[in-house]
């Protein structure tokens, strides 16, 4: 951390549609260690709500336990948000999906948090296809705890004392695909070119987005024997796709298909143009995405950018028939129409 | 595994930048803006440091060593620093650098036994001076200290040049000149009252090894038009009627009075009138006002003080009735502009008659050399300004330099002050028979800044506090007395702030390349969004590639070497950094680090010992 909070300059920096500057999306002074890869998350969040032109105040921020679930009071401090139980973030964040489907949703979790206390829930608010943008910042370690290999560890990765993991990973990604996710992405906290789009493309599409993204601890597994270190990631970084956001959806997008590119239309708007890089890969393709993922890693490389994308599935308002009106808008009355109202609600069920 | 480059990262084939070279000493020295726009680099954050910990005498000595004046110059500098700070270009307003200065000499101790003493015994060379203004007194402060006899020639009988006989009380007491000159003086220069240089060659036979000619530019110019003859009573040459007004021989003026011209001269002179006894004074100026000369704030003072300041007007004639002055004749302009804010086209659009008693002209000023022979070697070029060379001061004549005013025209007191220190440094060479052309190089000296995690030697913490305004005396008090001086100086809550409103852009942001592993930390915390990790470019595209575009082309980028990772390149956009340290506190591996960077001016006094200065 900084002896500091940034001061907040912002007479060179232009202004959003909302005449907003990038300073009005940031939060309070992050505590965590200097070079935490989790600050660079922070940036790229506060960057692409920034480019879209979201109001702050139209986000809830929610998270469990954790150094990566510390994060959400780095950014956006004029949004909603709460830090729940230890992995218990995906029921509260259903739970306020439920009664208000007008917000944008931003779960930030991490590899303990998701993989290990509160694999269940990631696995459950998948299914329900829960409208929000489930952020995993990924480090294969519990470094509020000091380094012990977390489940997402690589068989082989050591410690910063030089003990290998022995068991095997979790990948987020697989499982999310293999559970149902509509939004499946990886990125690096390293690479914002890569991770601002996919940050954007992730809170515009309808349903659940998960973006696994590799965020090395800097403290505890940064060394020499770690798979997540910065040196390694950047090594070994390797990205199927290009993901461009385009949030006009009247811009060209024939062209860009004619040129080799592909293009998905977002449910609320927006256009996903995506660009092959160096290998045959279509994200509409989920079995070639599961294959893809489930391949030993050739050459050690780190598979990026957006792995599957498919905008046609329901969520959880649209599937189980939820009212469209968030509830703190209905008036009272109508809300709770008092004790006669149920009492008849009741005789209904003897 | 494969040994593989992240070919996301790179563009190939494209030309790039050459990684910056920090060890040019004017590399970081630029990115201290205002004491790189200092004609003599006064080291100013360090200064305004010892005076926020309350070392008024040390801020006052390390000011001295640079510019000579720092009383005098804390009033009346031109502060070409100000319109180079970086607080202007981060906020609204530049730091009161100049302000700040006065606040140093104000609340000093007795600083006589700290500076340079007369020495016991003198070295033999002779230097004489013409002209007891500031480039001769500095070349004395310089050369005396060193063992040089020194004897300045002044026509008038007081010290001071223009600072005593144009620049009036008011705004800068006799008492604040008497007192630095004294300093100088008690070096064992001796200063000739009333002894006016009238021939070149003759003083040039009396033997000196060195001639310093700092006259200035004393002859104001002059404005021919109809009635000029005729009404010669009431026109009066503004640095002239300054003069006699200092020197107490005018004691009194008109009640409308004309100032023509919107200099800084100009607006001396209409704020001396209304302290003479006029009551309507206009300035006439004959282009509109972002063409004025004078300096801002003096602008500013003067309407303060109900001076109304009359823009396209051009004087056409005097007009007399029955023998006297009684008005002028002005014709009225209007201009054409372009794009870019110059004149392309002007014409009249009607005239004017504007009564008055008297009128001053303050339109300018010029050399004048009628008492330099054209035929000792000392050549002229075709205006009849001497041809002097820009490092070394030194004409066509060896052993004659020139300095201040009279070697390249009106300038000001901090450019006289720099001329001297060159010029000083030169007649040391001379003396040596040495070339005067082989000068000590500038140098840059860095130390760590760190003190412990996140603790620096300096105060990082940005001050959100806008400029402090200088208080002054109430306007009726001051329009009585002539030599009451206007401006305050700051009070105590005022010193406190303003000196936190400074960058320490001297403490320097140094990139160390192979310690950085890319983490982008620095990046997010910047808050002024002046770091980026990109690939390497041309200048043109990697000033579009940053995070936040560097349009300001006036501001260097750094560039680092590639780095180890991605081959990407570090690159800093100096042009607003707050200097705040917060990209080194965010750095794992100590990276970036803050540096307290001493920029080495050298004067004779380190050209004579051959070394750098502490």
């Amino acid at each position: 951390m900084t002896s500091m909070a940034k001061p907040k300059i912002s007479k060179h920096l232009p202004t959003n549609e909302l005449g907003l500057t990038i300073r009005n999306y940031e939060g309070s002074m992050s505590t965590l260690c200097a070079g935490c890869g989790h600050d660079s998350v922070t940036a790229a969040l506060v960057q692409a709500f920034w480019e879209l032109s979201l109001a702050p105040e139209s986000a809830a921020k929610v998270s469990g336990i954790g150094c990566s679930s510390k994060t959400t009071a780095y950014f956006m401090g004029q949004s909603h948000g709460i830090n729940t139980v230890h992995g218990r973030m995906p029921s509260v964040a259903t739970g306020a999906n439920a009664v208000n489907g007008d917000l944008h949703y931003i779960g930030i979790s991490g590899d303990g948090d998701s993989l290990s206390i509160g694999f269940g829930q990631f696995a459950h608010a998948i299914r329900r296809n829960l409208n929000m943008l489930y952020i995993i910042e990924n480090n294969g370690v519990y470094g509020l705890t000091k380094g012990q290999f977390s489940a997402s560890a690589d068989i082989g990765s050591t410690t910063k004392r030089g003990v290998p993991n022995e068991q095997t990973p979790i990948d987020p990604c697989v499982q999310a695909l293999t559970l149902g996710a509509g939004f499946v992405a990886r990125g690096f906290s390293g690479d914002k070119s890569q991770l601002v789009p996919l940050i954007k493309a992730g809170l515009m599409h309808r349903g659940f987005a998960l973006i696994d993204v590799v965020s090395p601890c800097v403290t505890f597994n940064d060394h020499k024997g770690s798979t997540k270190s910065y040196a390694h990631t950047y090594k070994y970084y390797h990205p199927l796709v290009h993901t461009d956001f385009v949030a006009d959806a009247d811009e060209i997008t024939g062209e860009y298909e004619a040129d080799g590119g592909m293009s998905v239309t977002l449910h609320d708007g927006g256009i996903l143009n995506l660009r092959k890089t160096e290998s045959d890969y279509d994200p509409r393709d989920k079995a070639q995405a599961i294959d893809t993922l489930m391949q030993p890693r050739e050459n050690g490389e780190i598979r990026t950018g957006l792995l599957y994308v498919d905008e046609n599935m329901a969520d959880m308002h649209e599937a189980n028939a939820l009212p469209d009106q968030p509830l703190n808008k209905v008036d009272y009355k109508e809300l709770c129409p008092g004790s006669d109202a149920l009492g008849g609600f009741l005789k209904g069920y003897c | 595994m494969r040994e593989r480059a992240p070919a996301t990262f790179h563009r190939s084939g494209e030309s790039s930048l050459k990684p910056t070279n920090t060890q040019d000493p004017d590399y970081y020295h630029k990115v201290v803006d205002c004491q790189w726009a200092c004609p003599a680099h006064t080291p100013v954050p360090e200064y305004i440091r010892l005076i926020a910990q309350g070392r008024f005498t040390d801020a006052y000595l390390v000011n001295r060593r640079s510019n000579v004046f720092p009383g005098i110059l804390g009033r009346v500098c031109d502060r070409p620093c100000e319109p180079a700070c970086r607080r202007g270009r981060v906020e609204e307003e530049p730091v009161a650098i100049c302000r700040l200065k006065r606040v140093a000499a104000d609340h000093r101790d007795e600083v006589a036994h700290l500076i340079p003493q007369k020495p016991d015994t003198t070295n033999g060379k002779k230097i004489a001076l013409i002209g007891a203004g500031p480039a001769s007194l500095t070349v004395a402060n310089d050369l005396a200290p060193l063992g040089y006899e020194c004897t300045v020639f002044e026509a008038l009988h007081r010290a001071g040049g223009l600072m005593i006989s144009n620049i009036p009380s008011f705004r800068l007491p006799e008492e604040v000149l008497d007192e630095e000159i004294g300093y100088i003086e008690n070096m064992g220069v001796e200063i000739k009252y009333n002894s006016r240089i009238d021939s070149l060659k003759d003083l040039l036979a009396e033997g000196y090894d060195a001639v310093f000619v700092g006259s200035g530019a004393p002859k104001g110019k002059d404005l021919n038009i109809e009635g000029r003859e005729e009404a010669s009573a009431n026109i009066h040459i503004g640095i002239e009627w300054l003069e006699n007004v200092a020197f107490e021989h005018t004691k009194a003026i008109g009640k409308k009075v004309l100032i023509i011209g919107v200099g800084n001269t100009a607006m001396d002179c209409c704020r001396s009138s209304l302290r003479l006894g006029a009551d309507d004074v206009k300035v006439m100026a004959r282009k509109p006002r972002e063409f004025f000369k004078a300096s801002p704030w003096e602008l500013e003072d003067a309407e303060d003080e109900n001076v109304e300041i009359l823009v396209n007007h051009s004087p056409k004639r005097f007009v007399m009735e029955n023998g006297k002055l009684v008005g002028m004749e002005f014709e009225l302009m209007e201009y054409e502009l372009d794009e870019r804010g110059r004149i392309t086209d002007q014409r009249v659009s009607g005239s004017k008659i504007i009564p008055c008693d008297d009128v001053i002209l303050a339109i300018g000023q010029e050399n004048a050399f009628p008492w330099i022979e054209r035929d000792i070697g000392i050549e002229f070029d075709k205006w009849g300004v001497p041809v002097v060379d820009e490092t070394t001061h030194e004409s066509t004549l060896k052993g004659v330099f020139f300095g201040g005013d009279s070697a390249f025209g009106p300038k000001n007191i901090i450019w006289a002050v720099e001329h001297g220190h060159q010029a000083a440094i030169s007649i040391h060479k001379h003396c040596e028979n040495q070339p005067v052309t082989e000068r000590m190089p500038r140098g840059l000296n860095l130390q760590s800044a760190k003190m412990g995690v996140n603790e620096w030697m300096y105060s990082n913490t940005f001050e959100g506090a806008h400029r402090r305004e200088m208080p002054l005396e109430d306007l009726r008090s001051r329009l009585k007395d002539r030599k009451l001086e206007v401006e305050l100086g700051f009070t105590e809550e005022q010193i406190v702030t303003e000196v936190q409103r400074c960058l320490n852009c001297d403490v320097q942001t140094v990139f160390d390349p192979p310690l950085c592993k890319e983490c982008d930390a620095c990046i997010d915390i910047c808050p002024v969004d002046c770091l980026s990790i990109v690939p390497n470019a041309e200048e043109a595209d990697l000033r579009q590639t940053l995070k936040v575009p560097a349009n300001n082309l006036e501001q260097d980028l750094y560039v680092s070497e590639p780095l180890k990772d991605t081959g990407r390149v570090m690159v800093k956009d100096e042009d607003l950094c707050l200097h705040c340290g917060l990209c080194a506190e965010r750095c794992p591996t100590s990276a970036w680090d803050m540096q307290d960077a001493d920029i080495f001016i050298p004067h004779a006094l380190e050209e004579v010992k051959g070394v750098a200065a502490e």
